[in-house]
């Protein structure tokens, strides 16, 4: 690593209560709300730099959305989203460009990001493109080159369609695009949720060797809660819109706080039958509720089997306040 | 940030695969599935036979020859001097074909051309930016469809015909209402076109691939014509076909009606009006060589409409 900037000092990725609600509409031509969808609902964070950020959580919970949101592609309800310390809800022009070409996102579905039309050669350089990196096309394919070979695919497949790729082939060619910039933060977005379980690991791998190479840092959004204990430093456990849970990736595995969390951990899948028989599961019953109207209270409590049990008043009424339970671990629950 | 080519990269490498003949681009197989069409093929050649006919014949016999009346000469059978016989004034009906063919595919191109630039432009920006705007164009491209075609060509043709000035295009001079009819055949025949293309444009811009370039920062105008646009190209390719067979037709239609090109300026469609008072007299040159020609050009751009829309569709994986 050269030296690194000024603001190593403050965390890299700084998001303060960040809130996006996507509107219900009715009308055709004069279109009126009639409800809010509470997709994330007043969250913060911070990443530090080389840090890897894992968030957790089913299917709705919000985890895709808060990646989005904090990258601005989604526009915010309201919150701040910093990284390097500029604000990019704020930003505009040349700053927001800076800030894309330092914030950058690999997605999940490795079929769905690439455009179909354009060969990999205009793919992984459009981000050179866009912010001038390189001055003339065939500097730019020099470059395209180095980040192929850099992501272990062939150099000399520069002019190939993305249909003649795999779906493993595909994702290196998503993160080639998402390196090409230099990016100092990637949002990965459920990247191998998409692949084959042999797939799975050799991206992974890809993944935190180019950590190691470029002092990466990531937020890596998956529901595969072993990959996250794999290669997240910390875990950020989201249900229903909110953070719940969050603390160091041992500690949270180990000694989980918030029933969610107990819950969601002891529905991973053990890889050892005779362990995997005394293990005592937890199981939630009925559905996440609807973040249209979510619970009153603790959004948590009509699932859960703590609140059942002490019957405390409070779950149903008062929302939870975020609190250090322990040093460096952080959680939502008024029975924890 | 350090430069990632510095050092030798620790990653392992996949091996590289030693593959004899290189995958087929799109290109290639678009042109693939396109030569398994075998009446696109037809379609094809044959509209080449039809351009070379109307252009080619030019160099045989000159516009004076084909709008020069000869009294004496009034509605004779095909012969060796007349081939497809003469007219009701006499004029040479293989003549007023050459020049009426060549009336027809500058109507028919220019026509399509105008309807899928306003059709991608309104639908373009009502699928792209979606909300308030997209209600307005939707709304007053439903009105727009809600009032049949034939009706909105003659009132226009009615309203902005009349004596117009001769226009000089392409070194040959045209009758003013040739552009009039070029004109309203586009403005009336774009909204179908439109919401084709606003679907599109709804489905393409959900992709991951959109989300992806904006995070980039690449600019909307590079996401609409450099991303959006090429992959929403095949139903559009296929309409602006059709519309070039769509608009030959009511060329012909119109001027059959008497609404269209003045004479003497030959097209197929007034050539057919010419014939209307003579059907019963069994003078079938006056009709069927127009007829004919009009047919065979609305066919062959059919079946190349139809081969088109096989071959750029990347979700066919026939070969």
């Amino acid at each position: 690593m050269t030296s690194l900037p000024p603001a190593a000092k403050t965390p890299l990725v700084q998001v303060e209560n960040l809130v996006k609600h996507f509107p219900v509409t009715q009308g055709l031509v004069l279109q009126r709300k009639v409800g809010m969808i509470r997709a994330v609902d007043g969250i913060s964070f911070t990443i530090e730099r080389g840090e890897t950020l894992g968030m957790v959580g089913e299917s709705g919970c919000g985890k895709t959305t808060t990646g989005r949101t904090l990258l601005g592609l989604y526009p915010p309800t309201s919150g701040r989203a910093l990284i390097e310390e500029q604000d990019i809800f704020q930003a505009k022009g040349a700053q927001l460009l800076n800030i894309r070409r330092k914030a950058q996102i690999i997605f999940q579905d490795p079929y769905a990001s690439l455009n179909p039309r354009w060969t990999v050669n205009d793919i992984i350089g459009e981000p050179l493109r866009v912010h001038h990196l390189r001055s003339s096309a065939a500097e730019r394919t020099e470059r395209v080159q180095e980040l192929l070979q850099l992501v272990g695919l062939n150099a000399q497949h520069i002019n190939r369609f993305p249909h003649e790729f795999s779906g493993g082939q595909r994702q290196r060619i998503g993160i080639a695009r998402a390196l090409a910039s230099q990016p100092v933060f990637i949002v990965c977005d459920e990247p191998i949720s998409a692949l084959d379980v042999s797939i799975q690991a050799q991206v992974v791998n890809l993944l935190e060797d180019l950590q190691d190479q470029f002092g990466l840092t990531y937020l890596f959004i998956a529901h595969d809660l072993s990959m996250v204990r794999h290669i997240c430093d910390r875990v950020a456990v989201m249900y229903l819109g909110l953070i719940v849970e969050m603390a160091d990736r041992n500690e949270l595995y180990e000694n989980p706080l918030h029933p969610y969390s107990q819950a969601l951990l002891s529905a991973a899948p053990i890889p050892d039958p005779k362990k995997s028989r005394a293990h005592q599961r937890t199981i939630l019953s009925g559905d996440v509720p609807s973040p249209i109207n979510p619970p009153s209270g603790c959004r948590f409590h009509p699932r859960c089997p703590l609140a059942e049990q002490r019957k405390n008043p409070a779950c149903r009424e008062v929302a939870p306040e975020w609190r250090e339970v322990c040093s460096g671990h952080w959680a939502a629950c008024h029975e924890a | 940030m350090n430069n990632p080519t510095a050092s030798p990269s620790p990653i392992v490498q996949l091996a590289a695969d030693d593959l004899q003949t290189p995958p087929l681009s799109l290109r290639q197989l678009t042109w693939r599935r396109f030569r398994r069409h075998k009446m696109a093929l037809f379609g094809l050649a044959m509209l080449f036979v039809l351009v070379a006919y109307s252009y080619g014949g030019m160099l045989l016999v000159s516009e004076e020859y084909a709008n020069h009346n000869d009294t004496k000469l009034r509605i004779k059978p095909p012969s060796n001097e007349h081939l497809f016989g003469t007219d009701t004034v006499g004029r040479d009906i293989l003549a007023r074909t050459i020049y009426g063919g060549q009336i027809s595919i500058v109507i028919g191109l220019t026509a399509a051309l105008l309807e899928v630039l306003m059709g991608v432009t309104i639908g373009a920006l009502a699928g792209y930016y979606g909300g308030f705007l997209d209600s307005l164009m939707m709304r007053f491209t439903e009105a727009i469809l809600n009032i049949p075609q034939i009706f909105l060509l003659i009132v226009m043709a009615k309203f902005f015909g009349g004596n117009l000035p001769n226009v000089t295009l392409m070194g040959r001079e045209y009758s003013g209402s040739l552009l009039v009819i070029i004109a309203i055949i586009g403005l009336t025949s774009w909204p179908y076109l439109a919401r084709i293309v606003r679907s599109q444009f709804l489905s393409i811009k959900e992709n991951d691939f959109i989300l992806a370039a904006r995070a980039t920062g690449t600019p909307t105008w590079q996401i609409i014509f450099y991303h959006i646009l090429p992959n929403s190209i095949a139903p559009i390719v296929v309409a602006a076909t059709l519309g070039v067979a769509n608009a030959i037709t009511l060329e012909a239609y119109i001027s059959f009606l008497g609404l269209g090109v003045k004479p003497p300026t030959a097209t197929w469609g007034n050539m057919l009006e010419g014939a209307y008072g003579y059907i019963d007299q069994g003078a079938y040159w006056l009709w069927l060589f127009p007829g004919l020609l009009i047919l065979l050009t609305v066919l062959s751009v059919n079946f190349l409409g139809d081969g088109l829309r096989d071959a750029l569709d990347p979700r066919s994986r026939t070969v």
